[in-house]
């Protein structure tokens, strides 16, 4: 008798790179976080084969919800062809048997750094964003504990006098990306480093969010048509990016998004931040069909 | 003896005294582990009233300030404030929100030391803007002109509202905490050793913004000290504390001029 005769022939038990009890650990924590929307759910952050920082929280959110029928877009400022967006778009692939797009409106899962597609996405899409830093009290309360109560009792008075002074001492907020927000009334998040821009992107949206920090090992979630309100006073409203007028050198798009590229000489130019967006509109240009679905800012005015 | 007395001095009630109390504390018990820091102590506060609490160190004073304050929980006791528009119930039974909502609202208190009630690096203006936060004011242009007028209200040098309370002098951190416990206007104004560790003519100055608070806005006031002096200016009704109990309370002018108790009448000639 021999060991072979005594085990089962070798056949993989999971498939996503993570193992069954690892994505069972992320599925119950993405509903604890879909439950309790805004909520920091922590969780035990796997190792993945990616450094911490580079979209791990992400990562091993979109191995446990990829199957082989997902169609997967993975974007890094904007961008589907950055070294990071490729790279963990084709991993994902080749461990779930994911199809991979670089169009928002074929995907299933879309993985993202630092943006929200232009395009609104639909009830059976997932954004994952990747979370840097989860904690939107970090800067006004450093003992991560007190934070922890703070949220438990609702008490955000330190977060408003932030934007109160940044008011008083520069006569705007200065405030850029992660712009704190309050979800369904209840708990304020930091929706990732995404631009202002993006932020009311995930008011009421048909899609579910899911932002996931992987060295902080936190998790949560913008259920789909659920209230994420930016803090703003009464009488000094939000203000977007102004980016409206800009026009982009390569597509000719305007009132989107826009990537700055410094110039010889002082000046510069710009190029619309998604880059998927440009590649349909180049195509537009060149006489064939689009394919530009609806885009949430339309002529730089959000509409959706 | 000493109580028979001074609730007899109490049976003609003095025109202060003719409403119904704003705040009733009734059989106050807490120990520390062997400490028994509160024996069964009874308090009323009236009405526009500045009551001020004298005792030696350890004599449970700033204890029952922090229970006035729901800073801490104590063993026994029932304690009421009488708010418009507020079921009349036990305040140690709220939940924290409600504890923490309450006193934002309704409680406003002035700590020895302005650590204790000051964000140190966040600007004046905005310490008082965040009391008005917390109580759920969303309008920048209402937030800074409310924080100005308490700020001027607690004499606070305009010029530098602004400025961190860090960069300011012992004095102007009081009034600062001052302006923040005012903001809201509370029925209720705790003031823990507010003028000690600052130099005289500073502390006549931060009395002087005190009294004319109490006059102007008749303001109920529970000032613990143990400067008899302090307590003699600001004072109408004096309560002696010692070793956690209410040795002597009554009229300010009678305790002083007339102590009963044999430490009330210590302390007195010790002062004078």
């Amino acid at each position: 008798m021999s060991l072979a005769t005594l085990t089962k022939p070798w056949a993989a038990t999971s498939y996503g790179f993570l193992d069954a009890s690892a994505k069972r650990e992320l599925r119950r924590k993405m509903l604890k976080a879909v439950a309790v929307p805004g909520c920091q759910m922590p969780y035990a952050s796997r190792e993945v084969p990616m450094a911490r920082g580079w979209g791990t929280g992400g990562l091993q959110v979109t191995l446990t919800l990829a199957n082989p029928g997902s169609v997967i877009k993975v974007i890094d400022q904007g961008a589907d062809d950055g070294v990071n967006a490729a790279s963990i778009r084709r991993f994902v692939s080749s461990v779930s048997g994911a199809a991979q797009t670089w169009d928002t409106l074929d995907a299933s899962i879309i993985q993202s750094r630092h943006r929200i597609p232009e395009e609104i996405l639909r009830e059976n899409q997932v954004l994952v964003l990747q979370v840097p830093d989860p904690e939107p009290l970090r800067d006004v309360e450093s003992n991560i504990s007190i934070a922890r109560q703070m949220h438990a009792d609702a008490d955000y008075g330190k977060l408003w006098l932030t934007l109160y002074e940044q008011i008083v001492r520069k006569g705007r907020i200065m405030q850029g990306a992660s712009y704190p927000a309050l979800v369904n009334g209840r708990h304020v998040i930091t929706p990732s480093p995404i631009p202002r821009w993006d932020v009311p992107k995930l008011h009421m949206s048909k899609h579910l969010t899911i932002l996931s920090a992987g060295r902080e090992k936190r998790i949560f979630a913008v259920p789909p048509f659920t209230r994420v309100e930016p803090l703003v006073f009464s009488d000094r409203p939000y203000l977007v990016e102004d980016h409206a007028g800009l026009t982009c050198q390569r597509s000719g798009l305007s009132g989107f998004f826009m990537n700055e590229l410094p110039m010889d000489g002082g000046g510069s130019r710009f190029e619309v931040s998604d880059s998927n967006l440009g590649i349909k509109a180049i195509r537009r240009t060149e006489g064939e069909p689009d394919g530009i679905g609806d885009t949430w800012y339309r002529n730089g005015e959000y509409s959706a | 003896m000493s109580l028979e007395t001074s609730s007899a001095l109490q049976r003609a009630a003095p025109r202060l005294m003719a409403d119904a109390p704003v705040l009733t504390m009734a059989g106050m018990s807490r120990a520390y582990g062997a400490v028994q820091a509160l024996r069964a102590v009874d308090v009323s506060v009236y009405p526009g009233e500045v009551l001020g609490i004298v005792g030696e160190s350890g004599s449970g004073k700033s204890t029952l300030l922090r229970m006035m304050n729901l800073e801490d929980t104590p063993d026994n006791g029932d304690y009421r404030l009488r708010l418009p528009a507020r079921a009349d119930r036990n305040l140690f039974e709220l939940d924290r929100y409600e504890r923490r909502m309450l006193r934002a609202r309704h409680i406003g208190i002035v700590y020895q030391n302005p650590h204790l009630g000051l964000l140190m690096h966040h600007s004046s203006s905005g310490n008082v803007a965040e009391r008005l936060l917390v109580a759920g004011e969303r309008s920048f242009e209402v937030l800074r002109s409310k924080a100005r007028v308490a700020l001027d209200a607690s004499e606070f040098p305009l010029a530098r509202m602004d400025a961190r309370p860090i960069e300011l002098s012992g004095g102007m951190q009081q009034r600062v905490q001052l302006a923040k416990a005012i903001a809201l206007e509370p029925s209720l104004l705790l003031l823990d050793e507010p003028t000690t560790g600052l130099d005289v003519s500073v502390q006549a100055l931060v009395l002087d913004t005190l009294k004319r608070l109490q006059r102007e806005r008749r303001i109920t006031m529970v000032l613990v000290s143990h400067d008899l002096g302090v307590i003699r200016t600001m004072a109408d009704r004096v309560m002696v504390m010692r070793h956690g109990a209410v040795v002597e309370q009554g009229l300010a002018d009678q305790v002083f001029q007339d102590p009963q108790h044999p430490y009330t009448q210590q302390l007195v000639h010790a002062k004078l």
